[in-house]
């Protein structure tokens, strides 16, 4: 357990990195700021090429920031080569040593450390355990499948112990159940190492269910950090809400603004009221975002009309696809109770409520 | 079922039959190129000497009584060959040492360019291999040039007052060692480039991060990993250096012979050809049995070190 859960194991100060120079110039990362506190779960979620890599191996050693400085407890670890710093990796690509056994592989570290014969055993014996690679501990690691690759990989990183672990997708080879397997065992070793995690991931259902904080980041930038809650309910941005789970968006003008709410004139002429997730001035195109499972479908007059389309049975749930009165598509969804129809069919006239609570205005 | 097996079985050797039928004009060409010759210098190491060269056809195992020993012309008694003795042992000693040079100097040049950018790893081999394009008489006499006492290294030293007279360099075995390594010195870089080239470096960072020092990683992940370069580079030099002949007559001098000078005095002045061909042969197992100690040494060590 933590002993000061508040403290920053990281401190990332306006870090640039630009690759190549010239007309080939590719900036990685763009003035990137956040503070990993310690013993935290921190997920980077973003699409491919946004940076998340990048940004790992900065922090692990291998790369230097063009502009930016990066603290690890405090201290500034730009003199530190990577082999003095207490950070492991998961890599991407898993990198094990093809020459090595499975064993050696995870002995590696703490060889390196110089740490006694015994406890290197205990240590790797018990890694092997935890991953489920006992049978293949004298294996070559060019002799097992990815999904095995990636577990050893795993192995590899916890064994010495670090105070911060980076984890670059780790569980992307791996199929449904063991995936599901290893998330919670991941999380489970998280709280009770208190290793700091730095995980990276495309899924946004994994970085949901397993963070304890998320930063979203696109074309080199981070556009929000925040808990799980906050990414998926208060979106700072267009993108962010786009990127994680399903949304409705809606353009519209900012009639008024103030206070943190916003109220938008949409398309098809109905005003709608909510929560503002930045600043507008009257008169400025802003988009309303509406969560499926936030909007409910009425009979007769909702805060926008519609026309039933198509209704997308889900087993849990059902999805029923409304084309609104101004032209654009809206997805509502409903929870299924045993023996119900959803109540609707497709060609009827509803109405689509919003609740108070249940939109957001978003700068565009 | 077994008539199943028949076809596959016909087919098998259908199959194995294609396969000599396609591997002759390779195994004729081996043949004549490479068995034909070898067996004419077994047989003329097993025949007599002609007074002007050339053999008498009459069987006679002195040449090779010759190898090792050397018969007192007064009494006819046998003693042991020191001279041939000290020049295989000065042979292998100057190709190891010869070898170890190259290897020492041809891993961080190799290493340099593998990591150099695509781009400019081709001029850095090309680079490499421009002395190749050289006759290697010339080369060898450049060697001379540089290390001659009124060369350019002595005479550089002079003028800069380090030493008062020259330092003694060429018909020493120092000068045919620094000779043989530069000559055989891209077929060191060669392979050992080509086995880095294909090295991930990545594996490199991955050393790094779990604490392993430049050093470790090194030791622990590169060699391990371009080892075939190792052993390829090695023995494309190691072999050459055996048998040199060039390099040890223009830098040794006619003092200091090495085994390929030893032969070619055999069919030359000496006139004894049987002799020179038993010494072509002795050289040949010394290559096989150094090959494959080195070999068998440098697997298991892996199999053991990884
Ligand atoms: N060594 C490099 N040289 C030039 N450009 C690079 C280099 N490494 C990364 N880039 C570029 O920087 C950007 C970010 O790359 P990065 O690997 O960090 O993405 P990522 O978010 O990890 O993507 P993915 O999810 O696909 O792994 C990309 O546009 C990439 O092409
Ligand atoms: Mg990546």
């Amino acid at each position: 357990m933590p002993e000061k859960p508040d403290r920053s194991a990281i401190e990332i100060r306006n870090v640039s990195k630009i690759f190549g120079s010239g007309d080939d110039q590719v900036k990685a990362l763009d003035n990137v700021s956040v503070d990993i506190r310690e013993n935290e779960f921190f997920t980077l979620l973003g699409p491919s090429g946004c940076g998340k890599t990048t940004l790992l191996r900065l922090i692990a050693g291998f790369d230097f920031p063009t502009e930016g400085e990066i603290r690890l407890h405090g201290e500034d670890i730009a003199p530190l080569p990577p082999f003095k710093r207490p950070v492991n990796t998961v890599f991407q690509n898993y990198a094990l040593f093809p020459h090595m056994t499975v064993a050696q592989n995870i002995a590696f570290g703490l060889e390196m450390l110089g740490r006694p014969k015994q406890e290197i055993e205990a240590r790797v014996a018990a890694m092997l355990k935890l991953v489920k690679m006992e049978q293949l501990r004298n294996r070559k690691t060019s002799q097992i499948s990815g999904g095995q690759q990636q577990r050893v990989a795993l192995a590899r990183a916890l064994a010495p112990q670090p105070k911060v672990l980076l984890l670059d997708e780790p569980l992307s080879a791996l199929d449904y159940k063991l995936r599901k397997e290893m998330q919670i065992e991941l999380k489970r070793l998280q709280g009770e190492t208190g290793i700091t995690f730095i995980f990276v991931t495309h899924d946004q259902e994994e970085a949901l269910t397993m963070s304890d904080r998320i930063a979203v980041m696109s074309a080199g930038r981070i556009l929000q950090v925040g808990s799980p809650w906050e990414i998926y309910d208060h979106p700072a941005e267009r993108f962010v809400a786009d990127f994680i789970g399903e949304t409705n968006f809606l353009t519209g003008t900012v009639k008024e603004a103030g206070n943190g709410r916003a109220r938008l004139l949409l398309g098809s002429g109905a005003e709608i009221a909510a929560s503002a997730a930045s600043d507008f001035k009257p008169n400025a195109e802003a988009t309303l975002m509406v969560r499926p499972e936030h909007a409910k479908l009425v009979k007769g007059k909702g805060d926008l009309g519609g026309t039933v389309q198509n209704i997308v049975y889900f087993g849990t749930d059902t999805h029923i696809h409304v084309r609104l009165d101004g032209g654009e598509m809206f997805i509502v969804r409903q929870q299924n109770a045993r023996s119900a129809g959803c109540g609707f069919e497709e060609g009827e006239k509803v109405g689509v409520s919003i609740g108070d609570d249940a939109a957001q205005v978003l700068r565009d | 079922m077994s008539s199943a097996s028949e076809v596959a079985d016909a087919a098998e050797r259908k199959d194995v039959r294609g396969r000599w039928l396609l591997s002759l004009p390779a195994l004729l060409i081996i043949g004549i190129a490479s068995v034909f010759p070898l067996l004419i210098v077994l047989v003329y190491s097993f025949l007599k000497p002609g007074s002007y060269g050339d053999v008498v056809w009459q069987f006679s195992p002195d040449a090779w009584v010759g190898v090792l020993f050397q018969r007192d012309i007064f009494d006819g008694t046998l003693s042991i060959a020191d001279a041939h003795l000290s020049i295989f042992w000065r042979s292998v000693r100057l190709s190891l040492m010869t070898t170890v040079l190259a290897l020492i100097l041809g891993f961080p040049t190799a290493y340099f360019i593998a990591t150099r950018p695509e781009r400019t790893r081709a001029i850095w081999l090309f680079l490499i291999t421009i002395p190749f394009w050289t006759n290697l008489l010339i080369r060898t006499f450049a060697i001379q040039e540089v290390i001659r006492n009124e060369g350019v290294v002595n005479g550089l030293l002079m003028k800069l007052g380090v030493i008062s007279s020259p330092i003694q360099m060429m018909f020493t075995d120092f000068a045919i060692m620094i000779g043989m390594v530069y000559v055989y010195f891209p077929l060191m870089v060669l392979p050992l480039y080509a086995s880095m080239e294909k090295l991930d470096f990545r594996l490199v960072e991955a050393g790094y991060d779990l604490y392993a020092t430049r050093l470790k990683v090194l030791w622990r992940i590169i060699i391990p990993m371009v080892k075939p370069g190792i052993i390829a580079g090695s023995i494309l030099v190691f072999i050459p250096s055996l048998g040199a002949y060039v390099t040890p007559r223009v830098l040794g001098g006619g003092r200091n012979l090495m085994l390929g000078n030893l032969i070619e005095l055999q069919f030359g002045q000496g006139r004894n050809w049987p002799l020179g061909a038993a010494l072509s042969i002795t050289l040949l197992v010394i290559v096989m049995a150094a090959l494959l100690i080195y070999v068998r040494k440098a697997s298991n060590g892996g199999a053991h070190h990884g």
